[in-house]
């Protein structure tokens, strides 16, 4: 619908909105993949996209904002541009969760949902990521790294510093 | 790169495929793949559901409801259309399970639900993944248009004028959504809230439809059990339970990682054979065997079978296979205070015994850990628990009072040794107490 309108998302991704609504068979059931889909362009849920996506549903904004605070994955504020995050849950808590967690507190010099001066990192302590067996694990952005160690974190974040990081997208 | 692990006690059914590749849609081919989908073509929706009542198979989410029963309860005539729905929002604490078959052999997923759909007459699945397996969500896409390409899917499959399509959905992280009527809302767009029941799915589900609503590992038995006849399949596993199950077992054992094993086999054997026993020649101090909502078991009650019938009368639940395993060195007020923080975290805030339950648990156990408590507290958590039992919208309550009760039942003295401004005798670090935001 929206292709030939104003859109504030990338052509890319103003097309696979175009589709995405026409695969169910209420136009609605796209909302939370739409949002997330969004957020991983934009950084975050701005009342811009918030407008846009309730448009293309043809809902109101209200009902976006009322799904938008139910998921944990979705934010209305920037994070880092490597979001990392910390399993602590149970299995990871077992494996030393928390001693990955403060170290990177400590390499990062940030706390929990917070973003490094630069923008460059966000840390956030997590729920279970699904990664049980491979403990402690994390997440930068979608990419899983597990078995950790301090030493493989610094790895890790010294690579996404440098350019190198696994991206998903 | 989740690892993986082998053990010869293993019975590799639904994890055959694993590690050989078969995200290449030729290569599952190759490897007896889309067979067993249209063996079902051929044979119709009474056969199908026949084999799946022979072969035992109980849910693997976690409530282990027989899975052709559940088949055969929607209505064969509906005005809507019917839908089937797989689970694989994983978020249970301790089960990774589904992760593994997302990765190694997403078309199993496609199949399993091919066949759901041809059993009950549906023409429409959806794959529901959890947000954070965006990786495994790209994997299962590419299935999905693969099995397109070969005109699997869609229209007139396999030339039997039959049509099944399959949509796959993220969610965005949510672990309520893993409760069927929640992930059907969430499915239609909306927050991940409960719905009542009766109706159930099978009769008024997905967009009003009938749905069957299977979780992933289900799902992707369905073929292999097509394929090896279900007595067969039942065999392999121990009375009214069939098969084989995906046990991940996590925490404090050599050999973590996710093994599938005969229903019915013994818990002590899968820690100390299957998976190497415990870490460092320490000491077993407690079981959480099927994910953070079971009760736990104490070191001296492992001696049972991993199957539903056996792990109730144990006192506990076989739930998602995720097998947690904890040492000497644990404190388990701590243990059961990340649990509760989980759950509260979790909690939707729909119903009050679990929104106001889970939060007066968290700050209850959070207290006593960090030394402020007085004795009846450790009464009044259990109290409060055994009041959340039963009187919960869904099964969200209950995941988090039956731990709960299990904790202060089985290890009352560790709670007793936190009291009178004692503070936790392991020495844990206190500031871990803050709550997640």
């Amino acid at each position: 619908m929206a292709t030939e309108k104003k859109t504030i998302f990338s052509p890319e991704l103003a097309a696979r909105f175009d589709k995405l609504v026409t695969l169910y068979p209420v136009r609605r059931s796209a909302l939370v993949p739409m949002l997330l889909y969004a957020q991983d362009e934009v950084g975050y849920i701005s009342a811009a996209v918030v407008a846009e996506i309730a448009e293309r549903i043809g809902i109101r904004e209200n009902d976006v904002h009322s799904v938008l605070s139910y998921y944990s994955m979705l934010r209305t504020k920037p994070a880092g541009k490597y979001n990392v995050q910390v399993c602590t849950n149970i299995s990871c808590m077992l494996r030393d969760g928390y001693g990955i967690l403060d170290h990177c507190k400590k390499r990062l010099a940030i706390g929990h949902k917070e973003v490094t001066p630069d923008g460059l990192f966000s840390l956030e302590e997590v729920e279970c990521i699904g990664a049980c067996c491979w403990a402690p694990a994390m997440q930068v952005n979608y990419d899983f790294y597990d078995e950790l160690t301090p030493e493989k974190v610094d790895q890790v974040l010294d690579d996404y510093k440098a350019g190198r990081g696994k991206e998903t997208e | 790169m989740p690892r993986l692990v082998s053990h010869p006690d293993e019975v590799k059914i639904v994890s055959r495929r694993f590690g050989q590749g078969a995200t290449d849609i030729d290569k599952y081919i190759e490897l007896d793949g889309y067979k067993a989908a249209q063996t079902a073509i051929e044979k119709g929706p009474e056969w199908i559901i026949q084999v799946m009542k022979a072969s035992g198979l109980r849910g693997r989410g976690g409530a282990g409801f027989p899975t052709g029963l559940k088949w055969s309860f929607v209505p064969k005539q509906s005005e809507r259309p019917k839908y089937v729905l797989v689970n694989g929002d994983e978020s249970e604490p301790g089960t990774c399970k589904d992760h593994l078959i997302f990765l190694y052999d997403p078309h199993a997923v496609i199949e399993g639900a091919m066949i759901a759909g041809l059993a009950i007459g549906s023409k429409q699945g959806f794959i529901y993944l959890r947000g954070e397996y965006r990786y495994l969500l790209k994997i299962m896409e590419k299935a999905v248009s693969d099995a397109y390409a070969k005109g699997f899917l869609g229209k007139n499959i396999f030339g039997s004028g039959i049509d099944f399509d399959v949509v796959t959905q993220t969610g965005a992280g949510a672990y309520e959504v893993g409760e069927e009527s929640a992930l059907m809302e969430s499915l239609e767009g909306k927050r991940g809230v409960p719905r009542i029941k009766p109706p159930f799915p099978a009769v008024v589900g997905l967009y009003g439809g009938p749905t069957v609503i299977n979780n992933a590992e289900t799902i992707a038995s369905v073929p292999h059990i097509l394929m090896m006849g279900g007595e067969a399949y039942a065999k392999v596993g121990s009375e009214r339970n069939g098969g084989t199950r995906l046990f991940g077992i996590s925490g404090h054992v050599e050999k973590p990682g996710v093994y599938e094993l005969p229903m019915g086999y013994n818990l002590k054997k899968a820690i100390y054979e299957v998976a190497g026993g415990i870490r460092g020649g320490k000491n077993l101090k407690a079981v959480v065997p099927g994910g953070s909502s079971t009760t736990v078991l104490t070191a001296d009650e492992i001696e049972v079978g991993l199957d539903f019938d056996q792990m109730g009368k144990a006192g506990t639940m076989l739930g998602s296979g995720g097998i947690v395993v904890l040492d000497e060195t644990v404190c388990m007020v701590e243990f059961a205070l990340r649990t509760i923080q989980f759950y509260q975290h979790e909690s939707c805030g729909w119903c009050i015994p679990c929104r106001e339950g889970t939060d007066w648990l968290k700050k209850s156990i959070g207290r006593l850990h960090a030394g402020g408590a007085v004795d009846k507290d450790i009464d009044n958590i259990r109290y409060l628990a055994e009041n959340m039992l039963g009187r919960t919208f869904c099964p969200l309550g209950d995941a988090a009072a039956m731990p709960t009760i299990g904790f202060v039942k089985k290890f009352r003295k560790e709670f007793e040794d936190h009291l009178n401004g004692k503070g936790c005798p392991y020495g844990h670090a206190q500031e871990r107490e803050a709550a997640l935001v």
